[in-house]
């Protein structure tokens, strides 16, 4: 009976959250509720993915309306990996969050930021969840908003900018979206997905379809910050809190390349988006672009969440890169590397969180010292950069292994050493932070940092044990991607 | 506008029917145009009117921000819990046959609570967002 109900259990279990925060007066109270729903809503996750892992996929059809008529959610092993990503995130941020936001926002408002998290979380469940275009949108402008407010909230005054910045950029993404998903149904009169991938095959040729692809290209490759269209996530995730920052890193992007991929893999069809419309000659080079300039631009960094947030930019480029081979190889290796990235910039932004706590500053020479006063911190922070820089039994050696291994099938061996070179970019700007942190001397005036909480350490080190354990065992994220792009080039 | 007797009381006697008019709009939606989303702002649009004429701390008095805090969450909660009550009595989400004994009168009352619970939460976003306009200057001289 449950196990009937659960795909809309995963977006119902945050949306019933999200009021009952914004009622509660004690900030405590409203990061306990989160905690538990967040728990409660991995826990779903993981069921989900234990239904899809043999294959096929779940349907659920809202209000008991059929699909194509009503809104239809479908979870084949591609959305469940992904909700298992968002989920498992959550799962691990929030409780971080307790401690963190206290430290950096107004008590009265820590219960409307639980709101405003837990909506935000409904918003990326909903975008992976559902078989419906139209809701796809829906969904987003539920997390986009949220977003906003959230980023708002940083302490510094800029977070108010940088969350204006995003406002717009983000609204024309989403409008671009909108718009693009309005001309796919007027050309087919229907907003079901697997029913728009049946339709358009008979109005592929028209100029309307063409120019629907190109507003959804644009729309979402703004909302998931490729080069150049990244300008809003820097600032952004500098500015916002320590565990917003983690959260959106780790998740929000991740959901926009989702979509990515389901819109010009399932919607389209890999033949149409490839083939017809040459996506992968758009996409390869602004993802080389982006891996490169960003790297050397995070080379140059003084605060380490901004060092952090360029290094993104560059990896959603190795994402994108994995994507636009448009093999099976390179899409397995871009899956891989949206789930494994996602667990790497997790650790490295929460363990900077705890950092944060202690020290008040993400400037590099503030964290002088700091490697013998915080040893727990700072070792996970290292374990976090191996895993970006991809040394192996890390989760980041796996996915850059793939994405070479693909490069190379398709015989692209200059992209091969690119990668190579840039993950050495990635040692540099990871040692920098090291070198400050274990052999800098401290100011004399530097507050006395002593080690983070322990509610901060656990979550932390949930995700660095995670980090080296996937980057052993490979078999669930090796398998679930490998199975997701054999379905994406297959259709549904 | 303390010293404007003709706005003053042209608003004053406008304030009711339009409050009277939200309503038609809430509960009409079904049969006619209309629904939750026009009929919270409409209501509304009946506070701001008072807050316009006699002043934002009059306005607050007669509807504190505490309250609107609740309508805020109340009409998401109204919202989604109709939702789950439809799926505790065995249908899907949101399926409102089974919310009576006959479809008909199930799908009836449930699209009526949902546009209930949208015209609670319009309402008080509307009235917030227009609270913190107008509370914006004030705040920042104290």
């Amino acid at each position: 009976m449950i196990s009937l109900q659960l795909p809309i259990l995963q977006v119902v279990i945050p949306l019933l959250g999200a009021p009952v925060c914004a009622l509660f007066r004690s900030s405590r109270s409203a990061w306990a509720l989160s905690v538990a729903l967040a728990w409660l809503s991995f826990g779903v996750a993981v069921a989900l993915f234990q239904q899809s892992w043999f294959g096929g996929y779940v349907s659920y059809e809202i209000g008991g309306w059929p699909p194509p008529w009503g809104i239809e959610y479908r979870i084949d092993i591609l959305n469940s990996f992904v909700l298992l990503l968002v989920s498992g995130m959550a799962a691990v941020v929030v409780p971080f969050a307790g401690r963190s936001i206290e430290a950096e926002l107004q008590d009265d408002r820590i219960p409307l930021f639980y709101a405003a998290l837990l909506l935000c979380y409904t918003g990326l469940l909903g975008i992976t969840v559902t078989g419906d275009a139209f809701n796809v949108f829906v969904f987003l402008e539920i997390s986009s908003l949220s977003t906003y407010a959230m980023i708002a909230l940083g302490r510094d005054r800029r977070a108010l900018t940088a969350s204006y910045q995003y406002l717009i950029m983000g609204t024309i993404g989403a409008t671009f979206i909108l718009i693009g998903i309005g001309l796919m149904y007027v050309m087919t009169g229907t907003l079901n997905m697997a029913d728009l991938a049946e339709r358009l095959q008979q109005v592929n040729n028209t100029r309307t379809i063409r120019v629907a692809f190109g507003f959804l290209t644009v729309g979402i490759c703004l909302k998931l910050a490729l080069f150049p269209l990244h300008l809003w996530l820097p600032n952004a995730y500098t500015f916002a809190p320590s565990a917003v920052t983690a959260f959106l890193a780790s998740t929000a992007t991740k959901v926009a390349v989702y979509m990515l991929l389901r819109f010009f893999f399932t919607v389209f069809g890999a033949e149409f988006s490839f083939a017809t419309m040459n996506l992968d000659l758009i996409l390869m080079p602004l993802a080389l672009v982006a891996i490169f300039s960003m790297s050397l631009v995070a080379l140059y960094q003084d605060n380490v969440k901004r060092m952090l947030a360029y290094s993104s930019v560059a990896q959603i480029g190795y994402m994108i890169l994995g994507i636009s081979f448009g093999s099976i190889n390179g899409l397995t290796a871009g899956i891989l590397h949206l789930f494994n990235h996602g667990l790497m910039k997790g650790a490295l932004f929460l363990a900077l969180g705890a950092l944060v706590l202690r020290t008040g500053s993400t400037q590099i020479q503030d964290l002088a010292g700091v490697g013998r006063r915080m040893p727990w911190t700072m070792g996970a922070f290292v374990i976090g950069g191996l895993s970006l820089i991809g040394v192996p039994l890390t989760v980041g050696f796996i996915s850059k292994w793939y994405l070479v291994a693909a490069a190379i099938e398709a015989g692209y061996w200059p992209i091969a050493g690119l990668i190579l070179l840039t993950s050495l970019m990635a040692v540099v700007y990871i040692w920098r932070v090291v070198e400050v942190a274990y052999f800098g001397v401290p100011l004399a005036e530097a507050p006395l940092a002593s080690e983070a909480p322990l509610s901060m350490l656990l979550p932390i080190w949930v995700l660095v044990i995670a980090n080296l354990y996937l980057g052993i065992n490979t078999s669930l994220t090796v398998g679930a991607a490998t199975m997701a792009a054999g379905q994406l080039m297959a259709g549904w | 506008m303390k010293h404007h007797a003709i706005i003053r009381i042209a608003a004053k006697f406008l304030i009711p029917p339009i409050l009277l008019f939200a309503l038609y709009v809430q509960f009409h939606g079904d049969f006619g145009p209309g629904g939750g989303f026009q009929a919270g702002v409409l209501f509304a649009v009946g506070f701001i009117l008072y807050a316009l004429m006699s002043g934002l701390s009059d306005a607050q008095h007669a509807l504190p921000m505490s309250a609107v805090r609740i309508c805020l969450a109340s009409g998401v909660l109204i919202y989604a819990g109709v939702g789950v009550v439809c799926m505790v009595l065995g249908g899907r989400f949101l399926e409102y046959d089974v919310l009576a004994k006959d479809g008909h009168s199930g799908q009836h009352l449930g699209i009526l609570l949902v546009e209930l619970g949208v015209g609670i939460t319009v309402f008080g976003v509307m009235v917030a967002v227009f609270y913190a306009f107008a509370g914006r200057s004030r705040e920042a001289d104290r």
